[in-house]
């Protein structure tokens, strides 16, 4: 296995130094072998392989708009280590037997850990708790139990999942969404849903959700991680519910924390998403929220769609946007040339905790020796002009589409084998 | 003129005047005994119809056949839309036939501005109704209406009763008549005035009968039918009560006070039999109206050179009765 001695990058941001990838994991430079290969990484910042808690892969059932392998492929340019597969798959990804073929796809393309997410309820249908338990012990380990895309409104099988869970450290990962509230809902519900004649999609709708969430997982003890969180009243639930010492952990998508509603005056479905873009207030609280820790991490929710889906009138249109491939440079646009998060909070942000709440153990690491070698390499003086045909993924739909964004990946490692070097996919 | 007619809040005051002083010369020809000019020969006016109305299509046939242009009736029953083709693909398909206007009403909001920004078509696309967006021909012939009883509409009062929430033609009747310097007050319980509506430029209120004092017009609002079971409002019957324009409060009303409504109307609901069949009721003139706002609408849109037609038209004028004839005739 070639061995690699980065030079001169900034591990976390910090002082320049060396990292050595040795035998799939991080070792003292002073021990490279003579046959290393050297890479000149003066100015680039060195980050812990990047995670993400909410990637949908598509796959089963969906292979026209992205693959196992195209997704993981997004996932090491976009910097990622570690993806978690939603499971709002065709089949559905609510029994061992799915979980473990989405697993070993993911283990076959080679280029990310995929850690298939279970569904909570069986079908996504939230009549009765999906064999949580055989997926937990399949060959998959699954441990983030979701039905992302509907809600499980259902107060007692939301209960019922939280305690259940309990017995293998799992967590249940919640799309908080009132489904009355909702109905037909096609944008936030605001002054700009008002104007353009579309149905709203109040925040309450979400911060129901989640208050209700949040008492249940004080009550019974148990883990809850909140899916894409997009409204300020959102954030103040959570911080609140951490004040209790209640095991509530959040995300927030990088389309959230740039994004608002007035590009739904456009009309163009690339900016439809669930839950929708919200105003310029909301994402000043999610920056804030994520920036002081209320909001633990970063996850993309990369969900592709192909072209058709998008291109036709707004009501008919999919919802979801690309997310692997720009998180960096959102990340960087939002949080860290704003003077929000240094790069130490970024790896936090976007490895330590994501990789803590979904137990995976060999990501989210030190950079230490020791360690294993997953680690991302980020330009972050370099300035890119969004090209939806320079993806990857199968899909096309970024709502970054011509922006001028900040920060280019220019190297990820899994288990010390390169996946991205010098920007080209390996 | 714009290239695209798809919301009110397209239009600047003095575009709308213009297209309102337009319609005025245009509407003198229903009294003629020749109604037809020929204006846009040999152009195509596309009416693309994804929802039923037979008023608002037949309304737009009539205008482009007053001013000569072919049209073509595409309604998505019986169409391959019902087969599942996308919007896309129609557009492309009324490209190719070579559209010159694409009259467009579909139940999507916002999908005639997706049809004219797409880069799917190049032909000029009129909003004939988006969902529950915005109607902005609608507005256009009832400010013409109410120009024509009012006179100018600086300072009048138009008070708008109804389903505001889902209303293309309150949405479009707010921001045009605003442009236009009118006071407009909507008036709705208050599960059916959307939220935002407060940095609408207009006034709002729930009580109807506070309304009614001191206004030239009330336009009523269509009350649709899958609201009733929706718990908007506890039933037909007190949402008749509270917001339905009856006898007696049609009384209250200003004596030159006019009550309009863009149709079909649920007689007994949002409006009696009485006021709707009173003299003072102008929703059968709205219809004529409608006409002649259409054809200044197609005219202007269509008719080459934006800043003006007219000179060059009179310029050109042929034999027969053309649109310069029309104008001297209506300045006499």
């Amino acid at each position: 296995m070639t061995s690699y001695l980065i030079q001169g990058a900034a591990p976390f941001g910090g002082p320049a130094g060396d990292l050595l990838l040795h035998e799939g994991r991080l070792s003292d430079p002073a021990d490279a072998p003579p046959a290393v290969v050297t890479i000149d990484a003066a100015g680039l910042v060195a980050l812990p392989g990047l995670v993400d808690l909410h990637t949908h892969l598509r796959e089963p059932g969906r292979e026209d708009s992205e693959t196992v392998l195209t997704g993981s492929q997004a996932a090491a340019v976009g910097g990622f280590t570690a993806v978690h597969a939603m499971a709002n798959t065709d089949p559905v990804a609510d029994t061992a037997g799915v979980v473990e073929q989405v697993h070993n796809l993911g283990r076959l393309a080679g280029y990310v850990d995929v850690r298939p997410v279970g569904a909570v309820t069986a079908g996504l249908a939230g009549q009765r708790l999906a064999e949580l338990g055989a997926m937990a012990d399949s060959a998959a380990r699954v441990r983030v139990f979701s039905d992302d895309g509907t809600c499980v409104s259902d107060a007692v099988l939301m209960r019922r999942a939280l305690e259940y869970v309990k017995a293998f450290d799992g967590v249940i990962a919640q799309h908080a969404q009132e489904p009355r509230l909702t109905e037909g809902a096609q944008m936030n519900e605001g002054t700009m849903s008002g104007v353009l004649g579309m149905r709203g999609w109040p925040a309450v709708a979400e911060e129901a959700i989640i208050a209700r969430d949040c008492l249940l997982a004080g009550h019974v003890g148990s883990r809850l991680h909140v899916c894409h969180v997009s409204t300020a009243g959102s954030v103040e639930l959570i911080r609140w519910a951490k004040s209790k010492g209640w095991a509530v952990t959040a995300e927030v998508t990088p389309h959230h924390l740039m994004l608002t509603d007035e590009l739904a005056s456009t009309y163009d479905p690339l900016y439809k998403v669930n839950p929708p873009l919200r105003t310029a207030d909301d994402v000043e609280a999610l920056r804030a929220g994520l920036a002081d820790g209320t909001i633990d991490c970063v996850a993309t929710d990369h969900a592709p769609h192909p072209t058709e889906d998008k291109e036709c009138e707004w009501a008919a249109a999919a919802m979801g946007m690309l997310g692997l491939e720009t998180a960096v440079s959102v990340v960087q646009h939002a949080m860290v040339d704003t003077g929000r998060l240094d790069w130490a909070a970024v790896a936090d942000r976007m490895s330590v905790r994501p990789a803590a709440i979904g137990r995976l153990g060999s990501h989210g690491g030190t950079l230490e020796p020791g360690s294993p070698a997953n680690v991302v390499l980020i330009d972050p003086s370099s300035v890119r002009t969004i090209d939806p045909r320079e993806s990857v993924s199968l899909s096309r739909n970024t709502p970054y589409a011509g922006l001028e964004l900040p920060g280019r990946v220019m190297a990820t490692f899994l288990r010390g084998r390169p996946t991205l070097l010098d920007g080209k996919l390996q | 003129m714009k290239r695209h007619l798809l919301s009110s809040a397209d239009l600047t005051r003095d575009e709308a005047v213009r297209i309102l002083d337009t319609a005025d010369e245009l509407r003198s020809l229903a009294d003629r005994p020749i109604k037809k000019l020929p204006t846009l020969r040999g152009r195509t006016v596309v009416n693309l119809f994804f929802e039923d109305s037979t008023r608002t299509r037949i309304s737009f046939e009539a205008a482009a056949k007053r001013l000569s242009a072919d049209v073509i009736n595409f309604s998505a029953k019986g169409s391959s839309v019902s087969k599942g083709e996308s919007l896309k693909d129609t557009a492309l398909t009324l490209e190719a036939m070579g559209a010159d206007a694409v009259v467009i009403r579909h139940a999507a909001s916002g999908a005639a501005h997706r049809l004219a920004n797409s880069g799917w078509v190049r032909s000029s696309v009129i909003n004939a109704g988006d969902g529950t967006h915005e109607h902005p021909t609608q507005a256009l012939l009832d400010a013409f209406t109410l120009r024509r009883h009012l006179g100018e509409l600086d300072g009048r009062s138009v008070t708008i009763v109804g389903d505001v929430l889902h209303s293309r033609v309150a949405r479009s009747n707010a921001l045009l008549l605003s442009t236009l310097g009118a006071e407009v007050t909507l008036v709705a319980p208050p599960t059916l005035l959307p939220v935002g509506v407060s940095s609408w430029p207009v006034q709002t209120s729930y009580d109807l009968d506070a309304s009614l004092d001191k206004c030239d017009a009330v336009m009523m609002l269509r009350v649709q039918h899958e609201r009733m079971n929706a718990a908007f409002f506890p039933s037909a019957r007190e949402y008749s009560r509270r917001y339905g324009l009856d006898d007696r409060r049609f009384a209250r009303l200003p004596e030159h006070a006019i009550v309009m409504h863009p149709g079909p109307m649920n007689r007994g609901m949002e409006i009696s039999a009485g006021v709707a069949d009173h003299a003072r009721s102008v929703i059968v003139e709205q219809v004529t109206n409608g006409v002649a706002v259409r054809m200044a609408v197609l005219y202007l849109l269509l008719s080459g050179d934006p800043d003006d037609s007219f000179a060059s038209q009179q310029a050109t004028a042929s034999a027969g009765p053309d649109l310069g004839a029309t104008q001297r005739q209506a300045t006499r």
